[in-house]
């Protein structure tokens, strides 16, 4: 896992810079006021990518290895 | 007797019944006890990893926090993901030193990086001040919910005594074990209720989500957004930060680490843990929907108002049912945080005092000292005034400090020396304490500051000032370091 583990800083930037653009009620998303619909939308998307990075990360490949080997 | 409380007394039991058989099958012993002799899988760290963010706290507080503030409670929503994205870097290593070094608590894992046990027993001081208020909280929590579930008809006293008689003995029994199989009861129960409750009120009084937060704009103008004085954006991005770095520095979040049977446990939890976080969403819901059916609760009577919309909502059977499992996010995360105070004192406090002593009598003396610490919270909570939220935030502040010399001692070179590490974490904790207790703010210590960064959280000072001495000592004593650290090889 080499470049692509930076996307992890994504939801950082997002939702500690992004509440500055979003900060208001209106309009409401998925009934939500914008401010809290931005949120949620990033705590999804942070699972999306943590479960991504999960996936690619080789070092459960090189555990899964030595299982299979005996440990 | 009423019905309501015919059903919390079920719960209660249940959670005696479960939490005393989970010893079962089991020798216990000073490991098993305190981390399950490092066998848990995904499902059991998952929740007690979890368990963390369904206490009476956040069942209570993040409904009544919506309903007093509104928009600031968004950021319990926001810190939470941030701490479990940190995580997938941050606990396998600690995991791994854990297991090399057979280490139980958390002092332990500061005392071996630094090869101080006395920089463990600072760190072990620090988390038993800190692990109280929040077992008070847990507690006055749980008298709130029981005589207010009740219709009044048990005081909060005696709901308190009987809370804490269960749990004592449960964590006394089965350690660990107690608090995972209680936890997967808490867990089931309190998804399934608070994603009733949050998705049936404001559609039963409201009609829908977006006819709800029209019509409290409507009442509250501005109310869902973040205010431009006080809770504004620096307040909440401060915050988030600061509660998101502190999030797994809590000594039973710390000894939940080592719980698991092995690292990609926690990889596998911080794509999973997010998203069971939006369960706070619907916890939210509850307290807006509160807002404008049962209007006027100030201050602290605000954390009453998901038990008031559902006391106007629901037959007394279901309120019961909501109490009941109030009770179990008190007892839980309660039962954690008993046994983690009484480990850290023997085996952290005492021990290092004693050390020919053997893992069987700080096993036993770890065990008794669980009612005795059961004790001193019962008697804060029974006598304390609001002094402890005080308590608690400091708390908070307090393990946060713990956060830079911990990354520090995962770094393959770690520059921090032993001095350093002291130095770093007492200028923490002495800044936090005296900008608590002198109620200081950034707008009263630093007035001029411009207007957006008088709202930062406080204890961004205190991580500032930790950080600094931090270096500076590290980078003054770095000739005189020793070459102690060789317990590091291998996990490189």
């Amino acid at each position: 896992m080499t470049a692509i583990k930076w996307l992890a800083l994504v939801p950082y930037i997002a939702i500690l810079g992004g509440v500055f653009f979003v900060n208001r009620t209106t309009p409401f998303v998925l009934g939500m006021p914008l401010e809290l619909a931005w949120i949620v939308l990033w705590v999804i998307a942070s699972a999306a990518i943590m479960g991504l990075l999960n996936v690619l990360d080789p070092a459960n490949r090189e555990n899964r290895l030595d299982r299979e080997l005996g440990r | 007797m009423n019905a309501a409380l015919v059903v919390i007394f079920l719960f209660a039991a249940f959670a005696l019944f479960l939490g005393v058989r989970a010893r079962r099958g089991r020798d216990m012993n000073l490991e098993q006890w305190t981390v399950a002799g490092r066998g848990f899988g995904t499902v059991f760290v998952f929740l007690l990893l979890a368990g963390e963010i369904y206490t009476t706290f956040t069942f209570l507080g993040g409904s009544g926090f919506a309903y007093g503030t509104g928009a600031p409670a968004y950021y319990i929503l926001a810190y939470g993901t941030l701490a479990y994205i940190l995580s997938y870097w941050m606990l396998p290593p600690i995991w791994r030193y854990a297991k090399q070094h057979n280490l139980i608590s958390q002092p332990d894992f500061f005392a071996r990086k630094y090869d101080s046990p006395a920089l463990g027993v600072l760190v072990a001081v620090v988390g038993v001040i800190a692990l109280i208020p929040y077992l008070v909280l847990q507690l006055k929590g749980l008298g709130i919910i029981v005589s207010t579930a009740s219709y009044g008809s048990i005081g909060p006293s005696v709901a308190i005594w009987i809370g804490v008689a269960i749990v004592t003995a449960y964590v006394m029994v089965s350690g660990v074990h107690g608090s995972a199989w209680t936890a997967v009861v808490k867990d089931i129960t309190i998804l399934s209720l608070v994603l009733f409750l949050g998705i049936y009120l404001p559609i039963h009084y409201y009609g829908g989500y977006e006819a709800m937060f029209t019509a409290i704009d409507q009442a509250k103008p501005g109310f869902l957004a973040l205010p431009s004085h006080g809770q504004s954006i620096t307040w909440f991005d401060s915050t988030v930060l600061l509660t998101a770095l502190g999030f797994f520095m809590w000594p039973q979040s710390f000894g939940s680490i080592y719980t698991a049977r092995d690292e990609r446990v926690f990889r596998r939890n911080a794509a999973v843990l997010p998203l069971y976080q939006l369960i706070l969403l619907f916890v939210f819901f509850v307290g807006f929907a509160a807002i404008l059916k049962v209007p006027g609760l100030k201050g602290p009577e605000s954390d009453l108002a998901l038990f008031k919309i559902s006391v106007l909502s629901f037959d007394p059977w279901f309120v019961g049912v909501i109490g009941g499992v109030g009770v179990l996010t008190a007892l839980v995360p309660g039962s954690m945080i008993l046994m983690s105070a009484a480990t850290l004192a023997a085996n952290n406090i005492y021990r290092p005092l004693r050390p020919a002593a053997t893992d069987a009598q700080v096993y036993r003396l770890a065990t008794w000292l669980v009612p005795i610490v059961a004790l001193v919270a019962l008697y804060f909570t029974l006598s304390g005034g609001n002094t402890i939220v005080a308590l608690l935030l400091m708390g908070y502040s307090f393990v946060t400090q713990l956060f830079p010399t911990l990354i520090a001692s995962l770094m393959r070179r770690n520059f921090v020396t032993r001095a350093g590490a002291f130095a770093g974490i007492l200028v923490g904790l002495v800044t936090v304490a005296a900008c608590t207790l002198t109620h200081s703010t950034m707008a009263t210590l630093f007035p001029f500051l411009p207007e957006g960064l008088r709202d930062l959280n406080i204890g961004i000072v205190a991580m500032v000032l930790n950080i600094a001495a931090l270096l500076i000592v590290s980078a003054a004593t770095q000739g005189s370091r020793e070459p102690a650290i060789g317990p590091q090889t291998g996990t490189a």
